[in-house]
């Protein structure tokens, strides 16, 4: 255990990992891996569960009207040059606003496309070319959100199955791990923002297809993505495999498993929770740092939406962007309870 | 006069030679031969197109050209997309990521010379006439205010000239702070605007030197690069005293009470040029009807902005405020875009050029006006050595294709979409130009003659170091 990967496991007490926490400081549902087995609940209708489950939620419900109330007191008090500080209403207000933009939108595209079908039709029937155009309309909010999730999914993807089998690497061999520790260290760190120059030039280099199947600008703030949310999931795993109990190892020896089903039978399901967590802290970190990638690179989706809404500088601006941190803030939460759920199930009944 | 009459004399000379030039289409000499439209004949090769904008008013051709159904009666299916700001937005075209854009017309010139981003671009078509201003911050106002020219109606007397800052910069520099402005860009319409009206006014804009893009050696205003729509937010934050932008950026000032327009770009030059349509100039060669396709549905756009005085400017206005385009409110924008133009607040005048879309063959691409840029560029330093004459007409009919924008326009004048009035005959070169706020002229055949008769600006063989001129 030379290495600083691995001796981080000893000055931790939990088996969390050395990553950072998403800043959001308020989650304290980050379960310690060890012996964590949430044992399966059934849910039979008892009166006594119910009162229970009333009464635990009624400190966060009274925690959220409490902070509407404030905002809705403040907000007004608070005079910018685009008018004052929309309160919860307008902010509602707006949220509403852009679902009728969106429902409009989807009329648009309907219309436009059933008015394309009829001029191909007659077309066909006159014997001239038929057009297959695009709707090209602007991105609605809706759109946005499915085009940021889209690179959140792909950065994800591409981040954890680079990080996982270069962590049990680095757990199995304290060689390769110091080789590449400094690196990582070093890389850790790094904004996406500083990546976003470099990735782009890169990317703009290699993907010379004027046409290509993927956006440029889709593929660019994936990769960032990718960079800034590889780390967790690589220390994570490497203090998975590396954590191993030595008995297993042992019994691994005199059972002479051969490398692989070394791997599979003994390292993978004992390091599974921790791979876990650090994608979990993953995803929470590329989900932030896509909306700043966004914004700064304008590529497509939420970030993008909110830049265009203040360079608008309309008197709704403030209002639409206040709703979209609302729905950013939303989706991480909602991403990091999937996570959450997949993490337990991985570390269901076992004790590592 | 007579070296420059030798200097015309040399270039007919010179015409068989420049029709090698590598314009690609027919490039006439400056001996008055009339520019030829360029021929074009075929299907359209790719009717989906993605072009970038800034939000500002002058984006109005391709927004009209979209939502009032140009694009599609010409068989092109457009996306249009905001971009950050205007290195995005070139990177954006350079890259092929947009088939084109709504751009400054140094854009073009400035990476077709290799100054910034080296890229071969053309501009076959300009977008509009004047609609920028610039606007100081209240500080600077009520500093300059009280010392105005006044009318009699107690208003003050237009243009207001820059002169009156030199108080406000000493005093700025008895405390030890300098004087700062924002533009949007080096290479942007607004810089050289700003430069303009700052050095008639007597005050030093400051120079650039090779491979700095600051431009600030011995500036006693200096000049920094901020997007237009944060424009107003950098000059509340102090970072700026002022600035110079297009609409709706200015009357934002006014409706957000953080600072006063002093002066609208039609009173620091005439009728000036302004933003262009930019395409790869491998984009033209490669869908030349794609190309005619899109230019003839702007000049329609362009047509319609400007038709009987003016009176779509509503719905035009309307369009824009979406939060797609410019988005900003429709007061905001309206406050320009219909023949008037509010300075202080409560002072609002008559301004029916404000911002010109097709009469005055507005989408006409003069080589001279591409010129006049080049020589402003050559003016501050951005053009390290001094060039020939043949250099700017060269590089001028190398980015400027009005034999591109007369395919498109002579078509539409025989389908009678356009009356045929509205395209001009001509070399490309405007006649000698007046309405300069320092009553100079502007000949766009003698750009180095022209350079000489500032008194403010680099002279021939005048280079600059970070030490300042020499």
């Amino acid at each position: 255990m030379a290495t600083v990967i691995v001796d981080k496991i000893h000055s931790q007490s939990g088996s969390e990992s050395t990553a950072e926490k998403p800043g959001d400081g308020a989650d304290l549902s980050v379960k310690p891996v060890k012996a964590n087995p949430l044992t399966a609940k059934s849910w039979p209708i008892d009166p006594k569960k119910i009162a229970n489950w009333l009464k635990s939620l009624a400190a966060p419900i009274i925690g959220i009207l409490a902070f509407l109330a404030l905002w809705a007191v403040l907000a007004p008090q608070v005079d910018t040059s685009l008018g004052s500080l929309p309160g919860p209403v307008e902010v509602s207000a707006q949220g509403l606003a852009l679902f009728d933009e969106w429902s409009a939108a989807q009329d648009r595209e309907a219309e436009f496309y059933a008015a394309q079908d009829a001029s191909n039709a007659a077309a066909a029937a006159n014997g001239e070319a038929t057009r297959d155009f695009q709707y090209s309309g602007p991105p609605t909010f809706l759109d946005q959100i499915w085009t940021s999730l889209a690179t959140v999914a792909l950065g994800f993807f591409l981040a954890t199955i680079i990080a996982v089998p270069l962590g049990l690497i680095c757990g199995l061999s304290k060689t390769f791990n110091a080789a590449i520790n400094p690196i990582v260290q070093i890389m850790k760190p790094v904004s996406p923002l500083a990546w976003l120059p470099i990735v782009t030039m890169v990317i703009s280099a290699t993907m010379t297809d004027p046409d290509p199947s993927l956006p440029k600008s889709f593929v660019i703030s994936a990769i960032v993505v990718m960079l800034c949310s590889l780390w967790s999931t690589l220390i994570n795993t490497a203090i998975g495999a590396a954590s191993i109990d030595k008995d297993l190892l042992n019994v691994g020896k005199v059972l002479r498993l051969g490398w692989f089903a070394k791997l599979t039978r003994l390292v993978l399901p004992s390091a599974l929770p921790y791979i876990f967590t650090g994608m979990r802290l993953s995803l929470g970190v590329g989900w932030m740092v896509l909306i700043a990638a966004e914004m700064l690179a304008q590529n497509p989706g939420l970030g993008k939406f909110v830049w265009d809404e203040f360079q608008n500088g309309s008197s709704q601006s403030l209002a639409r962007i206040m709703f979209a941190v609302i729905v950013i803030g939303l989706i991480g939460f909602l991403l990091d309870r999937i996570m959450m759920l997949l993490q337990n199930f991985a570390s269901r009944n076992r004790t590592v | 006069m007579k070296s420059n009459r030798r200097n015309f004399l040399l270039m007919a000379v010179c015409a068989v030679s420049l029709s090698a030039c590598g314009s690609g289409g027919d490039s006439s000499s400056n001996s008055g031969e009339t520019v030829k439209p360029a021929t074009v004949d075929g299907a359209i090769e790719k009717p989906s197109l993605k072009l970038g904008f800034i939000k500002l008013t002058d984006m109005a051709p391709l927004a009209i050209a979209k939502e009032k159904g140009f694009f599609a009666e010409e068989g092109l299916n457009v996306t249009l997309e905001p971009q950050a700001n205007w290195k995005v937005l070139l990177d954006g075209v350079i890259g092929g990521q947009l088939d084109g854009a709504h751009m400054l017309a140094g854009q073009p010139l400035a990476a077709t010379i290799g100054y910034g981003t080296k890229a071969d671009l053309i501009a076959p078509l300009s977008l509009d006439l004047n609609g920028n201003a610039i606007t100081l911050s209240n500080k600077v106002w009520a500093q300059i205010e009280p010392g105005l020219k006044k009318n009699a109606d107690g208003k003050p007397q237009h243009p207001i000239s820059a002169s009156v800052l030199k108080p406000v910069i000493a005093g700025y520099k008895a405390q030890g702070k300098q004087f700062k402005m924002g533009m949007v860009f080096p290479v942007s319409t607004h810089n050289y605007e700003l430069r303009y009206w700052l050095a008639a006014g007597g005050v030093e804009p400051g120079y650039y030197t090779p491979g700095d893009v600051a431009g600030t050696v011995g500036a006693e205003a200096a000049l920094s690069v901020t997007p237009p729509p944060q424009m107003p937010a950098t000059m509340e934050a102090g970072t700026i005293d002022g600035y110079c932008v297009g609409e709706p950026w200015n009357q934002a000032a006014v409706q957000k009470k953080i600072g006063v327009p002093v002066i609208t770009d039609d009173e620091i030059w005439k009728k000036n040029p302004e933003k262009v349509l930019g395409l790869r100039k491998d984009f033209a060669e490669k869908y030349p009807a794609t190309t005619a396709a899109m230019l003839r549905a702007i000049i329609k756009a362009q047509q319609w902005l400007d038709i009987d005085g003016g009176k779509n400017r509503a719905e035009a206005v309307k369009i824009l405020a979406r939060s797609n385009y410019v988005g900003a409110d429709e007061a905001v924008i309206g406050a320009s875009m219909t023949g008037q133009f509010t300075f202080e607040s409560g002072d609002t005048r008559a301004a029916p050029d404000f911002n010109i879309f097709f009469n005055d063959y507005a989408g006409y691409p003069f080589y001279s006006d591409a010129i006049w840029y080049l020589t402003q560029m050559r003016r501050w330093g951005q053009i390290a050595e001094d060039q020939t004459d043949q250099w700017y007409f060269d590089t001028a009919k190398a980015v400027y294709r009005p034999d591109l924008y007369l395919a498109a326009a002579k078509k539409l004048a025989d389908g009678g979409a356009i009356p045929a009035d509205s395209i001009p005959e001509t070399d490309g070169f405007k006649s000698e130009q007046s309405g300069f706020i320092d009553g100079l002229t502007y000949d766009g055949k003698t750009p180095n003659a022209y350079l000489a008769k500032f008194p403010i600006g680099l002279k021939k063989g005048q280079r600059v170091t970070a030490s300042g001129v020499n």
